[in-house]
């Protein structure tokens, strides 16, 4: 090959150190589509933040009555609530970083949190 | 009436840097024809005649014919002090300044190739660092540096090959100059 012969031993040393550089940066791209919190709100301030890492259930009490949360492991949900329309159940599992259900009329909120913030809010 | 003449002397150098970067701007417009995937991946084909200035000519003409490129493409491509522009000019900045100290490196073992992959990454990185202070202040924008990264490694690879295959080339002779 007459073009490998214009790289000189220290070019392949650059190419390969560049080359292991860009793959190690490569989880980067990943790295914001994974929740790795989620942040329940109560009257709209911070009641608990659980790891997504391992599932558990929460009760969190509001003005019409008790707002049942689970997480699992990667995300979480409203399972039931008092709210007489029931959007934040219905809204079922989130995962991704913004993502956020919320009770209104029982003043409870679920948020997802990742490392970095990409959005302020995620909702359907 | 005496009719008054502004001269302005012109030297070989300016010559040679008026040619180099005429050059330089005709690759900007290929690369402007270039469909890109995403806004920021472009090939830089000017880099090689950036590359082929630098190692024949020194790095002061190099900087001359880079900036020169800078403002005429621009000019030509009609983004003349839009953010395009100052994206541009960051870039290139740091590229040259990037150039400016690897060309020190020992030629012996770093050729064109090297210097491309250092001069791209140093392109990519000085806007990037632009576009996060400046255009989107939010470090999402860093989530992209993979792409760009590995962008910046094939392209410079291949442009510092074609530099050095330039560069194999015997030195075209200087143009008669008439005075």
């Amino acid at each position: 090959m007459p073009w490998l012969s214009l790289l000189r031993p220290g070019d392949w040393l650059v190419l390969l150190a560049t080359a292991a550089a860009v793959t190690a940066s490569l989880p980067l791209l990943w790295q914001a589509g994974i929740g790795e919190h989620a942040v329940i709100r109560q009257e709209g301030r911070i009641f608990a933040t659980l790891d997504l890492g391992q599932p558990r259930q929460i009760e969190v009490s509001g003005p019409l009555g008790n707002t049942l949360i689970a997480v699992e492991p990667g995300r979480a949900r409203v399972v039931s609530d008092p709210g007489p329309r029931q959007y934040c159940v219905r809204q079922g599992w989130l995962s991704r970083p913004g993502e956020i259900a919320i009770c209104a009329p029982n003043r409870v909120s679920l948020q997802i949190t990742g490392r970095t913030r990409i959005y302020d809010s995620l909702s359907y | 009436m005496t009719r008054s003449v502004i001269e302005l002397p012109v030297s070989d150098e300016d010559r040679r840097i008026a040619g180099l970067a005429s050059a330089a701007v005709l690759l900007s417009l290929v690369d402007a024809a270039v469909p890109s995937p995403l806004p920021g991946i472009k090939p830089g084909l000017a880099n090689i005649v950036i590359l082929v200035v630098l190692l024949r000519h020194g790095w002061g003409t190099a900087v001359w014919v880079s900036l020169l490129r800078v403002l005429a493409a621009s000019l030509l491509l009609g983004y003349f002090l839009a953010p395009g522009f100052f994206l541009s000019l960051s870039g290139t900045v740091c590229s040259l300044l990037t150039l400016g100290l690897a060309r020190h490196l020992p030629p012996r073992w770093f050729g064109p190739v090297s210097l491309s992959i250092f001069a791209a990454l140093a392109h990519i990185g000085g806007q990037l660092l632009l576009a996060r202070l400046w255009l989107i202040p939010h470090d999402g924008v860093l989530l992209l540096v993979p792409l760009f990264a590995a962008a910046a490694l094939f392209f410079g690879t291949l442009n510092g090959l074609v530099a050095a295959r330039l560069l194999q080339e015997e030195p075209v002779p200087a143009p008669p100059v008439h005075d």
